[in-house]
C-alpha cells in the first residue's frame, strides 16, 4: 500500500526535475549573471576606498564635455567652441573628440531620467566604465562560444571580468574612452567573426554598426581597420577564401567606412590617410579574387586561365601601386602619422616626438607589468594558441591573429595591454576549458564504471569490473585529479591576484592621494582639489592659468578657468612655449607669460610630502619639448655631467629657472623632516641648492596645505614713472 | 547738562522741533550693543510712561535709515525682572509705521502694547534689534600678517521720538584691544566694555554720533546664498540638503598668501582668517555628508549626544578676507521628530534657518519638498517670507513632488525659529512607488517569457523555418523515447531489487508478482514506443539521429531480455532450492553481459542527450 501511495509523489518529483539540458542552461545563465555582477562590483573598490569621483586626467575632460552635452543638447555640443582651453587659440571640441563615450553616458542619463531615476550625471559617468565592462563579459562569452564552445565562452567571461589589464582602465570613475571602446572593439570582432562563420548579411551589417560605434568612441579603431584586412588577407593566402568571407568583409568595410565618415574627427580619413589604405587595398583584392573566380568558372581551359590570371594580377598590382603613388605624391593620401610609426617601431617616439615619449603610459612595457596585468594568463596564452592551431578554423585563425598582433602592440606601449587583454583572456579560456574538459572526461568515464559496478549487488563482479578498468588506465585518474587541482589552484591564485591588484593598485583616483600615517591610519592628501577649488572660487572668471599640460583638463573641469595648454596635445609649439617659459629665467619667462596673457601659474611640487610625480621630476621633458621647438633651450644647460640634480651641485641655469624658483620658493625655510636641514626635499632626498629665492614678477597666491600645488599670481607691470 | 544740551543742538537731526506724537515719554532706557561677533545686536530695555490724558496703545521706535537698511531682525518682548521664573515670552507685535510729520531720514516701527496705557501708567519692555553688515573694516585691505580692524558707528543717545528721562549705553567688544573710540562726558572704559552715560532729560530726537574702531578677528562668515532643501519621505526620513555660497565678509586680503607663515604661526599670520565653521544639527541627525561641486571634503568632524549633533566643518582652504567658497552639507533626520498630525492634516514643524553658528545669510531660500500626491498645502511662518510653489521630479515620480519655496533676505541666527507646513497626504500613496517598481519588473519578466515562448518569425514558409520546426518536433519525439527508455531502465532496477529481496527474505511469491507487474508495464511501454519510432522514421530531419535511436531501442530490448532471463534463472534456482553459490555462479556470466549492455545503453542515452 505504502509503495502505491508513494508513486505519485516520486512521479511528481521526477517531472519537476529539470532535464540535463535545462539544468545546464540554468547553470550557464546563472554563472553569466554572477559574472556580470562580479565584473561590476569588483570595479567599485575605488568608490569604497575613496568616493564616487572622476579619476585621473582625461576623464575630467570627458566629464566636462558630457556635462555640457546634457545641459546644452547635442547640437550645441557638436558645435562647441571651447574658449577655456588652449588660450588664445581655443579648441573646436565637436570636431576634435570621439563623441561615443559622451553620447553613451548622456543617453544612459536620459534613459534613467525617462524612467524617473533622478541620478546625477556624475554618477552615470562614474559607473559607465564598470557597466560596459559587465557588457564586455557577455560579449566575451558569446565570442568564446563562437570560436570554441560554451565552456570556453564561460571561462572567457570569468577571466575577462577580473583581468587586471582591463580593470586598470575600467574601474568606477575612470571615465575614459577605453571604458566603452574595449566593449565596442570586442563586440565588433565578435560580430565580424559571426558574419564570417555564417556568411549572413545581417551579422555583417551589425558588425559595421559595431565598427561605427568603435570609431565614435576611440582612436583605437585603427587597430580594427587594419587587423580585419590582415585577417582577410591571411585567409586568402591560406586558401580559405569563401563566399561567406566575401559577404562579411565587403558589407562591413563599405558600410563601416561610410558610417565612420559621419564622425567629424575621423572625416574622410578612411579614403585619405595611409593608415586606412590596407583595408581599401584588401577590398579591391577581394573584388579581383571574386572576378577571377568567376572567370575560372566561365573558362574551362586551365592554360587560358593561367595566362589570364597572370595578366590580371599584374595589372591589378600595377594599378594599385600607381594609384597609391599618385595619391601620396599629390598629398591626397596623407602619410602615416607619428603615432602610428611609434606603434610599429618602439624607438621612433623617443627620437622624434618627445611629447609622446614623455607620457609614462606610452613607454615600452616591462615584463613585470605583463605579469602584473595578466598573471597566469601569460602562461595559458601559448597553451591556448596550441589548442587553436590544433583545431584550426576561420574563427580560431582570427583570434590567433588578434592575440599575436595585440601582444606585439602591448609590448610596444604599456597602455595597449588593454587591447591585448580580451584576446589573451579568450585564448587562455580556450586553454583552460579544453584542458579541464579533457580531464573531466577522463574522470567521469572512470567514475561511471565504478558506479555501475557498485549498483550491482554482487561484490565479485564489481571487483572484477573495477580491476579491469583500473588496469587499462593505471595512473590517469590520479593524474587527472592532480591536474584538476592544479588548475583550480592556479585559477584561485588568479582570482586573489586580480582582487588584490584591483583594490591596491588600480583603484586610486590619483586626484586624491592616500598614504599610511605613522600609526597606520590613513592620511588623505586632497591638495589637488583644494587648489582647483581655490582657483574656481577666488580668481576672476576670465583668469588664464599656465601650468604643464598634464593638469590642463583638471584645471578647466574642476577649476573652471582658462588654461594655456591641456592634455589634448595637438599643438606642439604651444606646449613648447610653456616649456620654454618654465625653463627660462624669471625675467625672460615674464615676457612669454605676458605675451600669453597669463594671470596665474600653477606648479605641482612634492618636496614636502615626498610625492614623486611632480613638476621637478617632469622638468626635463619640459626642457626637451621646449628645446625641440626653441633651440635657445638646451638640455645640457640643466644637467651636470649628464646628471639631473637640484642640490648645491646643480647647474646654475637649473637653480635659477622659473620652475625651480616656483617650486622651491620659501622652501628653504621649511623643515620637512626631523633631523634634516631646512629645505630638505623629500621627493628627491636632497637639500635644495638655492634657498634664497626672490620673485620679482610673480607672487605666491596660494599653496595647498601639503604644498603639493602652488599657485603664483603674475603681478601687473609696474607703472612707468 | 549744559554741554549735552549743546551737543544736542549741534548734532540733532534736522527737525528737532517736530511735535512729539503723543504725550509718551521714556523714563528709563538701558541699551547694550554687542559687537562681539560680526552680527551686531542691540538690546534695549525701555520704560514708557504716559504723561498725556489719552489712552496710548502703541509705542514708536525710530532707527536712522542707515541702520534700518542693515536691520535683519527686530523683536519686542515685555520685560521681566531678574530672578523671575521665565515663562514662555510672548513677543509684542511690531509693525513698520509711517507716522506723519516725521523726519524722512528715519524709519519707524510701532510696538503694540498688550493693553492701553492710561494716564500715568507705565510699561517696561525689551527690544532686540539685530543688524548685519554694520561693521565696516578699516583699513579695507589688509595683508596676511595684519589684524583686522572694524569700525562701528551709532549714537550715544537713544534716538527716539519721545523725550528720554534717563538713559545709559554699554558697548561690548570682543576683547580689550581698541584702536580708538569717541570720548564723550561720562565715558568709561572697563576691559572690553565701553560705557556711555548715564544721561538725563534729553528731548526727543537727541543724537550724538560715536564711533568705535576696534580689533575683531571673529569669523566674518557671510553666506551670500543658501538654498536649504527639506525633503520629506513618509518612509521615515526628513532629508535636509544645504547649499552654501560663503564669503569672508571682513577686510579684503591683499598681497601674498604664504602657506609657510600660515603653518608656522597661524594665529599671527592669518589671524583674520577663519578655518572652520560649526553647525549645531538637531539630535539624531544621521548620514551627514559634506561635499562640494568637485567632490567630498574630508575635513569635518561630527560629535553627537542626545541633545544635539555638532558638526565641525573646515572649508578646503583657510578663509581670508574676501575669499569665497561653496559647499553642500546634507543630513537625515527621523521623521517622527518633525512631522505631526492634527485635524486630519499633517504638518511639518522644523526650524527655518541654517544650523550654522553666527552666520549671516544674505539670501535664504528654503524649499520644502512634500511627498508626491500631497494636497491642500499651507504655510505658517513666524515672520514675513516671500513664497511660491514649484514641482520637483525625483526618483520614480510621475507628476513631480510639490515644493514650497520660502525666500527671505538678510537672515541671522535669530530667525532660526520653527515654521509649519500643513498638507494632506493619503497613506496609500506611499505604496505607489514600490508597486510601480514591482509591476515594472513583473512586466519585464512577462515580456521575457513571451519573447522566449512566442514564435516571432516573419516568414512561416521559409525552408529554414520549416526545418527548424521539424527539428523541434523530432527533438520532442526523441525526448519521449528517452523518457520511455529510462522508465524501462527503472523497471529493470526494480526487478533487480526484487531479486535482492529474494536473496534476503526468500519470498518467491513477491518476486513473481513483481515480475508480472514489470512484464505488463514493459509491454505497454513497448507499445507506446512503436508510434514514436514510426514518426521518427518518416521525418527527414531525423535521418541523422535515427540510427542511434534505433540502436538504443535495440540494445534496450536486448537488455530487457537478458534481465528477464536472469530473473527467471534466479527464481528457478530458488524454487529448486539450489544453493546460493550455485545460483550466483550461474548468473555471473549473464551479469557481466548485463553490465556491459547497461553501460552501452547509458552511453547512447547520453549521446542522444547531447544533440
Amino acid at each position: 500500500m505504502a509503495a502505491v501511495a508513494n508513486m505519485p509523489v516520486s512521479d511528481l518529483l521526477k517531472s519537476f526535475k529539470l532535464k540535463t539540458k535545462q539544468q545546464e542552461l540554468l547553470i550557464r545563465v546563472s554563472i553569466l549573471c554572477l559574472v556580470y555582477i562580479l565584473a561590476f562590483i569588483t570595479r567599485l573598490f575605488s568608490v569604497l576606498r575613496y568616493e564616487s569621483m572622476i579619476h585621473e586626467f582625461d576623464p575630467y575632460f570627458n566629464y566636462r564635455t558630457t556635462l555640457y552635452l546634457t545641459q546644452n543638447g547635442f547640437y550645441d555640443f557638436w558645435n562647441w567652441f571651447d574658449y577655456e582651453s588652449w588660450y588664445p587659440l581655443g579648441r573646436i571640441v565637436g570636431g576634435t573628440l570621439y563623441p561615443g563615450l559622451m553620447v553613451t553616458a548622456a543617453l544612459i542619463y536620459r534613459i534613467l531620467h525617462f524612467l524617473r531615476f533622478a541620478v546625477h550625471i556624475r554618477e552615470v559617468c562614474v559607473l559607465t566604465a564598470p557597466f560596459f565592462a559587465s557588457n564586455t563579459t557577455l560579449v566575451a562569452y558569446f565570442f568564446g562560444k563562437e570560436i570554441w564552445d560554451t565552456g570556453a565562452g564561460l571561462v572567457a567571461a570569468i577571466l575577462i571580468a577580473v583581468c587586471p589589464g582591463y580593470i586598470s582602465r575600467s574601474v568606477a570613475g575612470s571615465y575614459d574612452n577605453e571604458g566603452v571602446a574595449i566593449f565596442a572593439l570586442l563586440f565588433t570582432f565578435y560580430l565580424f567573426v559571426k558574419a564570417v562563420n555564417t556568411g549572413s548579411l545581417a551579422w555583417s551589417l551589425a558588425s559595421a554598426f559595431g565598427y561605427f560605434y568603435m570609431v565614435s568612441a576611440w582612436g583605437g579603431y585603427v587597430f580594427i581597420i587594419n587587423l580585419i584586412p590582415l585577417y582577410v588577407l591571411v585567409l586568402l593566402i591560406t586558401g580559405r577564401y569563401s563566399m561567406r568571407l566575401y559577404v562579411a568583409y565587403n558589407c562591413m568595410y563599405v558600410l563601416g567606412m561610410l558610417l565612420a565618415m559621419q564622425i567629424r574627427f575621423v572625416g574622410f580619413q578612411h579614403v585619405q590617410s595611409g593608415e586606412h589604405m590596407a583595408a581599401m587595398g584588401v577590398f579591391f583584392l577581394m573584388q579581383v579574387f571574386y572576378f577571377l573566380d568567376w572567370v575560372k568558372h566561365m573558362l574551362s581551359d586551365t592554360k587560358l586561365f593561367q595566362a589570364f590570371l597572370r595578366i590580371t594580377v599584374t595589372c591589378a598590382v600595377a594599378v594599385g601601386t600607381i594609384a597609391l603613388g599618385l595619391g601620396m605624391l599629390s598629398g591626397y593620401i596623407s602619410p602615416w602619422t607619428g603615432r602610428f610609426y611609434s606603434l610599429l617601431d618602439p624607438t621612433y617616439a623617443k627620437d622624434h616626438i618627445p611629447i609622446i615619449a614623455s607620457v609614462s603610459e606610452h613607454q615600452p612595457t616591462a615584463w613585470s607589468s605583463f605579469m602584473f596585468d595578466f598573471h597566469i594568463l601569460l602562461f595559458l596564452f601559448p597553451a591556448g594558441l596550441y589548442f587553436c592551431f590544433k583545431r584550426l578554423s576561420d574563427a580560431t585563425i582570427f583570434i590567433v591573429m588578434y592575440g599575436l598582433t595585440s601582444m606585439y602592440f602591448a609590448g610596444v606601449m604599456v597602455r595597449l595591454i588593454l587591447v591585448a587583454t580580451p584576446a589573451v583572456c579568450l585564448i587562455s579560456a580556450i586553454a583552460v576549458s579544453a584542458t579541464v574538459k579533457n580531464l573531466t572526461v577522463l574522470l567521469r568515464s572512470k567514475n561511471k564504471g565504478v558506479q555501475t559496478g557498485s549498483t550491482k549487488g554482487s561484490s565479485s563482479s564489481k571487483a572484477s569490473s573495477k580491476a579491469l578498468l583500473d588496469q587499462s588506465q593505471p595512473f590517469q585518474k590520479n593524474g587527472a585529479i592532480a591536474l584538476l587541482f592544479g588548475a583550480f589552484y592556479l585559477l584561485s591564485k588568479y582570482a586573489t591576484h586580480c582582487t588584490w591588484v584591483t583594490s591596491e593598485a588600480y583603484s586610486s583616483p590619483s586626484i586624491v592621494l592616500a598614504a599610511r600615517g605613522a600609526h597606520g591610519s590613513r592620511v588623505i592628501f586632497d591638495d589637488y582639489r583644494e587648489a582647483y577649488f581655490w582657483l574656481r572660487q577666488n580668481t576672476p572668471p576670465d583668469a588664464k592659468v599656465m601650468s604643464w599640460w598634464d593638469y590642463g583638463y583638471q584645471i578647466t573641469a574642476m577649476g573652471n578657468r582658462t588654461v594655456i595648454v591641456d592634455n589634448n596635445t595637438w599643438n606642439n609649439t604651444h606646449i613648447a612655449t610653456v616649456g620654454r617659459a618654465m625653463s627660462s629665467y624669471e625675467d625672460e619667462a615674464i615676457e612669454i607669460m605676458r605675451s600669453l596673457d597669463v594671470d596665474y601659474v600653477l606648479v605641482v611640487f612634492g618636496g614636502v610630502t615626498g610625492y614623486s610625480s611632480d613638476d621637478i621630476n617632469k622638468f626635463l621633458w619640459m626642457v626637451r619639448i621646449g628645446g625641440g621647438v626653441f633651440p635657445v633651450i638646451k638640455e645640457p644647460d640643466y644637467l651636470v655631467n649628464g646628471e639631473y640634480r637640484v642640490d648645491k651641485g646643480a647647474a646654475p641655469k637649473m637653480l635659477n629657472c622659473l620652475m625651480y624658483k616656483l617650486c622651491y620658493y620659501r622652501f628653504g625655510e621649511m623643515l620637512t623632516e626631523y633631523g634634516k636641514p631646512p629645505g630638505y626635499d623629500r621627493a628627491r632626498g636632497v637639500e635644495i641648492g638655492n634657498k634664497d629665492i626672490k620673485l620679482e614678477h610673480l607672487e605666491e597666491a596660494f599653496t595647498t596645505s601639503n604644498w603639493i600645488v602652488r599657485i603664483y599670481k603674475v603681478k601687473p607691470p609696474n607703472n612707468r614713472w | 547738562m549744559e554741554s549735552s544740551r549743546f551737543y544736542f543742538f549741534v548734532f540733532a537731526i534736522a527737525i528737532l522741533a517736530s511735535p512729539a506724537l503723543s504725550d509718551l515719554l521714556l523714563s528709563k532706557v538701558d541699551r547694550r550693543i554687542y559687537l562681539t561677533s560680526h552680527i551686531v545686536r542691540i538690546s534695549s530695555t525701555l520704560k514708557v510712561e504716559n504723561a498725556g490724558p489719552e489712552m496710548v496703545s502703541e509705542v514708536l521706535l525710530a532707527f536712522p535709515e542707515q541702520q534700518a537698511k542693515n536691520m535683519a531682525y527686530l523683536m519686542a518682548t515685555p520685560h521681566e525682572g531678574k530672578g523671575k521664573v521665565k515663562n514662555p515670552v510672548v513677543a509684542l507685535p511690531v509693525e513698520v509705521a509711517n507716522p506723519k510729520d516725521m523726519p524722512p531720514a528715519l524709519t519707524f516701527f510701532s510696538v503694540s502694547l498688550p493693553k492701553g496705557l492710561a494716564e500715568g501708567g507705565s510699561f517696561t519692555f525689551d527690544v532686540l534689534a539685530v543688524f548685519t553688515h554694520a561693521l565696516r573694516p578699516i583699513p579695507e585691505q589688509i595683508t596676511q600678517a595684519d589684524i583686522q580692524l572694524v569700525l562701528y558707528q551709532d549714537s550715544a543717545y537713544y534716538l527716539s521720538p519721545y523725550a528720554v528721562k534717563a538713559q545709559s549705553l554699554t558697548v561690548k567688544l570682543p576683547d580689550s584691544r581698541i584702536e580708538s573710540y569717541t570720548k564723550l562726558e561720562n565715558t568709561k572704559i572697563h576691559g572690553s566694555e565701553i560705557k556711555y552715560g548715564p544721561y538725563e532729560n534729553l528731548p526727543a530726537f537727541s543724537y550724538s554720533p560715536i564711533a568705535v574702531h576696534f580689533e575683531s578677528n571673529q569669523p566674518f562668515a557671510v553666506a551670500q546664498e543658501l538654498v536649504r532643501e527639506i525633503e520629506i519621505s513618509h518612509w521615515g526620513n526628513v532629508q535636509i540638503t544645504e547649499h552654501y555660497k560663503l564669503i569672508h565678509g571682513g577686510a579684503q586680503s591683499k598681497g601674498e598668501f604664504s602657506r609657510l607663515d600660515f603653518q608656522a604661526r597661524p594665529n599671527v599670520r592669518g589671524a583674520s582668517a577663519f578655518r572652520y565653521l560649526v553647525a549645531n544639527l538637531p539630535p539624531r541627525a544621521h548620514s551627514v555628508y559634506y561635499r562640494d561641486e568637485i567632490g567630498n571634503i574630508s575635513t569635518s568632524h561630527l560629535r553627537g549626544d542626545s541633545k544635539k549633533t555638532e558638526l565641525l566643518i573646515e572649508p578646503r582652504y583657510p578663509m581670508f578676507g574676501g575669499w569665497r567658497t561653496a559647499f553642500t552639507i546634507g543630513y537625515g533626520l527621523p521623521l517622527q521628530d518633525f512631522l505631526y498630525e492634527s485635524e486630519g492634516k499633517r504638518f511639518l514643524n522644523i526650524t527655518y534657518s541654517s544650523p550654522m553658528v553666527e552666520l549671516v545669510i544674505d539670501t535664504l531660500i528654503v524649499k520644502v519638498v512634500l511627498p508626491e500626491g500631497s494636497s491642500d498645502i499651507s504655510v505658517a511662518a513666524p515672520f514675513h517670507v516671500e513664497q511660491w510653489q514649484e514641482t520637483k521630479i525625483s526618483h520614480l515620480d510621475i507628476d513631480g513632488r510639490p515644493v514650497i519655496v520660502l525666500k527671505k533676505t538678510n537672515v541671522v541666527p535669530e530667525h532660526n525659529q520653527y515654521f509649519q507646513v500643513y498638507y494632506r497626504f493619503n497613506k496609500l500613496s506611499m505604496l505607489r512607488e514600490p508597486l510601480m517598481l514591482i509591476s515594472g519588473f513583473f512586466f519585464f519578466f512577462v515580456a521575457c517569457i513571451v519573447y522566449m515562448r512566442a514564435d516571432i518569425s516573419i516568414s512561416k514558409s521559409s525552408a529554414s523555418y520549416l526545418a527548424k520546426h521539424q527539428w523541434e518536433e523530432v527533438q520532442a519525439v526523441i525526448q519521449q523515447v528517452q523518457n520511455i527508455i529510462s522508465r524501462c531502465l527503472a523497471i529493470h532496477d526494480k526487478l533487480e531489487a526484487s531479486l535482492r529481496d529474494l536473496y534476503r527474505t526468500g519470498d518467491i511469491q513477491a518476486c513473481k508478482a513483481a515480475r508480472k507487474a514489470a512484464d505488463s508495464v514493459l509491454k505497454e511501454l513497448s507499445r507506446e514506443l512503436k508510434p514514436l519510432l514510426t514518426t521518427l522514421q518518416s521525418s527527414p530531419s531525423a535521418a541523422q539521429i535515427l540510427p542511434k535511436v534505433e540502436e538504443l531501442v535495440a540494445k534496450e530490448r536486448e537488455l530487457q531480455e537478458k534481465v528477464m532471463v536472469k530473473h527467471s534463472t534466479v527464481v528457478d534456482g530458488y524454487e529448486k532450492k539450489s544453493g546460493a553459490r550455485d545460483i550466483e555462479n550461474r548468473v555471473a556470466l549473464q551479469q557481466q553481459k548485463l553490465t556491459a549492455l547497461r553501460q552501452e545503453v547509458d552511453d547512447l542515452l547520453e549521446f542522444i542527450d547531447e544533440i
